[in-house]
């Protein structure tokens, strides 16, 4: 583990705030400077298509910052956490999309939904939120499970939520697609999400809670003898991963401006955690990394499948190349390199 | 709808997913990792009956074999890719001392992998193919017609699970496979080879991949590259309803979904039935609160500290 116990804990406590600001801003700003640096490279290159990329990995930073603060504390590998993307996106929509539209899209929202014009910003919290506050009520059940159980159920919740709002046509448009939502998210807002999700999630780290959760996933039974509450903090970690998650899936629906359900489905579980593996299942850089490394892999396929020509020739790798290189990539970590690329590794944090 | 058809419904639905979380829990056993690329196996030896081509009704291949043919040469392939998948993943992650998490995520991505593998040779377009046209009539019992493939389905899972508790209670793989799931590090002290018996527990279940396979397709006639998701989905929840590494428990907890979803079908309100999987998952979540074990598992295991 990489908290030590801090030498200067009986000093004043203005200090020791000081200290604590420190611990969480001193890692964050490493993460997030490097972010800022890259985005003004890509504007100042001017080029939309480069943008474009960008704004989608910060979007991934997003999502996959959430589903850390929840895997990398508790070391239990969620299949699930796309549902609350995928609740996220929804209430989000319920709220902002496409002006008189909406009750053709979604004919059974209440009346006082259908005309509000809620804020973009007050939508996306109050939409994060909404996925937080399932995750919460969904966690006061399944954190009582652990390791392969809690791995299947979320799983299950994901199968559960993917099918009701197939389903829930009044409100979600069934299986069509909703489009014409606002796309606002820009470079700089989907940075300005990345850098809120870092810090959310390193404050939580460096937090008590986060501390008592890594010390139940090291070894359960001695950390529940020492007086933690095991499901406490898996809920605690859980809540606050799907607000992260959701506000990740609000964020690519106003990216891509048309929302539907498949595009929460195993694509997408298999992405997040693909990136999450590839940088460190354990650690907040890895995350970041991974979303970044993956995102850049599969644009440089990406160009691959359109074609590249060499001399007179085309040289063309087939559709579905991305998803075959990035399983063989995935499975190739998994093997040779487990801890992924940065292992536990935190960057701006004292050993 | 009358009560035998029901009833045949709902076992024939419960034989196919308690042969699925038999294949998964065998390989729970040995190796305490769920495979979900289990359901994939499954899609593969359905892909295996057909031709590669962008054609809406697909040309058969091993399919256009006779029956005596077909039925060992889809099994045997799907065993051989279940071998390979163990040889070329599973093993040097084990001998890497990979941890749970790391083999739950790799067996996520062959899964993946062959998904998108097919998808690649065979195009994502479903497809309709024939196979086993005998087993499309009915049978009168009475005034209530039912479906032969049904039946067929009943009669094969009780042979299957007969011929399983066999080869598990009087074989020396049986016998190896069995103390490997009670003891692993103790087997192998005693002479169990670690990568044979993995294998072995591998082979069996790629059998009963094999066999939902045929099962599978001889009833609904449709293939498409993610048709295994579900039945591995029915499946790990079926083992950990039946409580996760004992057998009885997983053809008992697939059994149980089965009826449970034929049940709602039949029961829910119709509006209702297109979420009908809703509901059974939020049911199965349900359960596992009450028995975070299990329901069928007789004796509650104490962690050990």
């Amino acid at each position: 583990m990489t908290d030590s116990v801090d030498p200067r804990r009986s000093s004043p406590a203005a200090a020791a705030s000081l200290l604590w600001i420190g611990r969480v801003a001193r890692p964050s700003a490493a993460l997030i400077v490097p972010l800022l640096v890259l985005c003004i490279i890509i504007a100042l290159t001017g080029a939309p298509r480069l943008e474009s990329i960008m704004t989608e990995a910060l979007i991934y930073v997003v999502l996959v910052a959430g589903l850390s603060i929840f895997i990398g504390n508790s070391g239990i590998v969620s299949f699930g956490h796309v549902t609350f993307a995928l609740i996220g996106a929804y209430a989000s929509a319920w709220q902002t999309c496409c002006g008189p539209m909406r009750l053709i899209f979604m004919p059974e929202l209440p009346v006082w939904m259908a005309t509000a014009q809620v804020p973009l910003g007050l939508a996306a919290l109050l939409a994060a939120t909404l996925a937080g506050f399932v995750a919460l009520i969904l966690g006061v059940a399944l954190m009582r499970l652990s390791g392969t159980a809690a791995s299947i159920a979320l799983l299950s919740v994901l199968f559960v939520f993917k099918t009701a709002y197939e389903n829930w046509d009044g409100w979600t448009a069934g299986q069509s697609a909703i489009v014409g939502l606002p796309t606002y998210v820009t470079l700089w807002v989907a940075l300005g999400a990345a850098a809120v999700a870092i810090l959310i999630a390193t404050l939580y780290r460096v937090s008590s809670y986060g501390l008592r959760l890594r010390a139940v996933r090291e070894d359960e039974a001695a950390a529940r003898a020492s007086g933690v509450n095991a499901w406490t903090q898996k809920l605690v970690a859980f809540t606050i991963s799907g607000f992260v998650a959701g506000l990740g899936g609000v964020l690519y629906g106003h990216f891509l401006g048309t929302i539907s359900v498949s595009m929460f489905w195993l694509d997408m579980t298999f992405l997040t955690l693909a990136m999450l593996v590839v940088g460190g299942l354990r650690s907040l850089t890895g995350a970041v990394v991974g979303a970044l490394f993956v995102a850049a892999l599969r644009e440089c396929i990406q160009v691959f499948e359109r074609g590249i020509s060499v001399g007179d020739n085309l040289l063309q790798a087939p559709e579905g190349t991305r998803e075959i290189v990035l399983a063989i990539v995935l499975l190739s970590i998994l093997i040779f390199r487990p801890q992924g690329l940065v292992g536990e590794l935190e960057v701006g944090e004292r050993r | 709808m009358n009560w035998v058809q029901l009833l045949v419904d709902a076992l024939s639905l419960g034989g196919a997913y308690a042969l699925v979380a038999l294949g998964i829990g065998l390989v729970f056993g040995v190796m305490r990792m769920i495979n979900f690329a289990h359901g994939d196996l499954i899609t593969i030896g359905a892909y295996a009956l057909v031709v590669p081509s962008a054609a809406e009704v697909a040309e058969p291949y091993l399919g256009a074999f006779s029956v005596w043919l077909m039925v060992p040469m889809t099994i045997g392939f799907v065993v051989l890719m279940m071998l390979a998948t163990e040889r070329f993943a599973f093993r040097p992650l084990r001998e890497r001392h990979a941890d749970g998490a790391s083999l739950l995520i790799s067996s996520f991505a062959i899964s993946f992998l062959i998904q998108n593998v097919i998808l690649f040779i065979h195009t994502g377009r479903p497809k309709s193919v024939n196979i086993l046209d005998g087993l499309r009539g009915y049978v009168s019992v009475g005034d209530v017609r039912l479906p032969l493939i049904d039946i067929v389905t009943v009669a094969v899972t009780a042979v299957l699970f007969i011929l399983l508790v066999v080869f598990l209670g009087f074989t020396r793989p049986g016998r190896e496979i069995r103390s490997a799931s009670e003891d692993f590090v103790m087997a192998r002290l005693l002479g169990v080879k670690a990568n044979r018996v993995i294998a072995y527990a591998f082979a069996v279940s790629g059998v009963l991949a094999g066999a939902v396979s045929l099962l599978y397709v001889a009833k609904t006639g449709v293939l498409d590259y993610r048709m295994g998701v579900p039945l591995a989905i029915a499946g790990f929840v079926g083992t950990v309803l039946g409580g996760i590494g004992s057998l009885w428990g997983a053809m008992m907890g697939g059994l149980t979904l089965g009826f449970a979803s034929a049940f709602l079908q039949a029961l829910l309100p119709p509006e209702l039935r297109a979420s009908r999987d809703a509901f059974l998952y939020g049911l199965v979540v349900l359960v596992l609160l009450v028995r975070p074990q299990g329901i069928f598992s007789s004796s509650k295991r104490l962690e050990r500290i």
